[in-house]
């Protein structure tokens, strides 16, 4: 039976030896015409399974959401026959920025990322750093006990640490009381650090291992020329290795910067336990509590979308930011 | 876009080849005064202890905190040999409720496994079309599902449920499972996976060798790409495992819960009832176990995914 290479071979400069010496036998007996429409076949079958949970788990409900958003509540005239649902265009828009809950959401996540970005992508810099030098010992102990946190589901690693906050349950506040200190892990300014170590004990270590990886990608001839030419440690750390892994420094931003902005776990269970947090302390919380504690699903799509679109925004930003670093380097 | 400048995952032995390289430049340091040398090695290590003590401590309080009781939890001195009661915590896990702990063990194990497996293998099907297939619009397609990246997935989550009420699936396995099937990030993963570990020529030799392009991708492609096939599956598998807000908004029947929301509601009782401490304690322990074992084995799996993410 007569084989039939199917794809565009002859167009693909093949690797060295039996492969292409295959080819080029196979090739005279190719049917020109039913290459291309097999493997538009082929890819059209192989990406359809994805592109359809896309639309139907992502496209669609953010499609429902802009359009529930655009209704409003009503109740009907006497209200006797309970609401109805009426087209607000903007309005639920108009009112979600409008209220200074949501606002105030923003300005804790801006407390929040002001806090958390510099000691955590400092912190996790350092920390690869500290790893890349030669002296540094059982670097797999390391890495591994750095990242280990992050095996932890998000709920129980906040479980873990608010009962760590709890004076009477926490070894550490009877320690520190011990030691004199008198914390409160619940107060009104205890909040926001509270929220930020536990986030910052869940990524330190993934961001380590991302940036401790780029680090061995650095091309190792470079290092020792700059140690030959007498740089130490510290040279060759903020002189040479840095720049180098900028790319993935922007790339941790980025995600951090997404991930500030869906903070919602965290600070939930700090504020089920007599913490300072409200319900709608955070713009995620805020989606939230419109949704299932005032029923109001206009409000809550509206809330979301924003949410999308800033985070949308933002990242394209760094993006942008980023790709333009790049080029000029 | 990027893929020139990413590491050729096939190549992930980052800390062998690492200590390789570093054999040379171990000489720098000497050339320094002794004392000096000491001093920053001590520096170096002692930095990195505090830090792995930071991240190992809370997890060595939750081990000791499980095999306590009630009492001694709250008195806050978990790390003595007192009020030793693992045994007693486990089989009140086991029989409170009806044995609804391990239901809801059984369940994340549903929903993560099924939903890690079904999504790896569809992001693997899409990364390989993008990869070694041609066709009019493919830039732009995956420039969609970059764009789904970028989408933070609990600001999607109540939009999931808002779309789950109107079409009455809220409240079932579906309104959990189907979400975690997609993954753009695992598609992202999938193409550089599949550029790093399938040779064209492999494929070629199939197809000369009379398969279709569906057997090509069976039983060629997805064999060659099995490794980074277990790193999109444990990336999913951990990321659903630990989704909480999603079931938190989609389910209210008890027997439908995932760990994390079953954790959650007892957690919510113990400030009221302080019995509930030792089975929340103990029952996060054991919701940990696997995914640490996980992540322990299968070191080799995650690091070549963060590093195919991230080195661009």
């Amino acid at each position: 039976m007569s084989t039939d290479t199917g794809t565009d071979t002859t167009s693909t400069t093949g690797g060295p030896g039996a492969p292409t010496a295959a080819r080029g036998a196979a090739g005279p007996r190719r049917p020109a015409r039913r290459g291309p429409q097999r493997t538009g076949l082929a890819a059209g079958l192989l990406l359809t399974p994805f592109f359809a949970l896309f639309t139907v788990a992502m496209l669609i409900p953010v499609g429902y959401a802009i359009w529930l958003s655009l209704f409003t509540q009503k109740l009907s005239g006497l209200g006797f026959e309970g609401p109805r649902n009426v087209f607000d265009g903007l309005g639920n828009y108009v009112d979600t920025l409008g209220d200074s809950a949501f606002r105030h959401g923003f300005w804790v996540l801006g407390g929040y990322v002001l806090f958390y970005i510099p000691i955590m992508v400092g912190g996790a810099l350092a920390l690869a750093l500290l790893l890349d030098t030669a002296i540094a010992r059982a670097r797999r102990f390391f890495q591994l006990a750095l990242f280990l946190p992050h095996a932890i589901p998000g709920l129980i690693a906040a479980l873990i640490w608010v009962y760590l906050y709890t004076p009477g349950l926490s070894p550490v506040v009877s320690a520190m009381h011990s030691g004199g200190i008198g914390l409160d892990f619940f107060s009104a300014n205890g909040a926001l650090p509270s929220v930020v170590n536990i986030a910052l004990w869940e990524w330190l270590g993934y961001n380590v291992v991302i940036f401790y990886a780029s680090l061995q990608a650095v091309d190792r001839s470079l290092l020792e020329a700059a140690a030959v030419d007498g740089a130490g440690n510290w040279r060759l750390a903020f002189g040479i290795k840095l720049p180098l892994i900028r790319a993935s420094v922007f790339l941790v931003l980025l995600f951090t910067i997404i991930g500030s902005l869906q903070l919602f776990t965290e600070p939930l269970l700090l504020s089920n336990t007599g913490s300072s947090i409200t319900s709608a302390w955070t713009p995620n919380m805020y989606a939230y509590s419109e949704a299932f504690q005032l029923n109001d699903y206009g409000r809550a799509a509206a809330a979301s979308v924003l949410i999308a679109l800033i985070a949308a925004v933002l990242s394209f930003g760094v993006t942008r930011i980023a790709n333009r670093k790049g080029a000029r380097a | 876009m990027t893929t020139p400048l990413i590491v050729d995952p096939a190549d992930q032995r980052a800390p062998g080849t690492g200590r390789a390289g570093r054999g040379g430049r171990a000489t720098v340091p000497a050339g320094r005064p002794g004392g000096n040398r000491w001093l920053s090695r001590g520096a170096v290590n002692g930095l990195l202890a505090i830090a792995a003590a930071y991240t190992l401590f809370p997890l060595v309080w939750l081990v000791t905190a499980a095999t306590k009781d009630a009492g001694n939890i709250l008195g806050g001195n978990v790390f003595s040999f007192e009020g030793f009661d693992l045994g007693h915590n486990l089989s009140t896990l086991a029989s409170y409720d009806g044995g609804i702990y391990f239901r809801w063990y059984g369940n994340s194990l549903i929903y993560a496994g099924l939903g890690a497996l079904g999504c790896s293998l569809v992001s693997v099907a899409a990364g390989y079309a993008f990869d070694k297939y041609r066709f009019r619009g493919k830039e732009k397609l995956f420039a969609v599902v970059l764009l789904g990246v970028l989408l933070p997935s609990t600001a999607l989550s109540l939009p999931l449920y808002l779309l789950a009420v109107k079409t009455h699936t809220v409240n079932t396995y579906w309104s959990v499972l189907i979400p975690v099937l997609v993954n753009p990030f695992g598609v992202y993963l999938s193409r550089i996976f599949s550029a790093g570990y399938i040779p064209d020529e492999a494929l070629e030799a199939a197809r000369i060798d009379g398969a279709g392009e569906m057997r090509v991708f069976w039983s060629i492609g997805l064999r060659m790409v099995m490794p980074g096939f277990v790193t999109v599956f444990l990336f999913q598998f951990t990321a659903i495992w630990n989704n909480f807000f999603l079931p938190l908004v989609m389910l209210s029947d008890k027997n439908l819960y995932p760990l994390s929301l079953g954790l959650y509601n007892w957690h919510s009782n113990a400030n009221a009832t302080p019995d509930f401490y030792p089975m929340v304690v103990s029952g996060s322990l054991l919701a940990v176990l696997p995914l640490i074992v996980a992540f322990i084995t299968l070191q080799r799996h995650w690091k070549a995914g963060l590093t195919a993410g991230s080195v661009k």
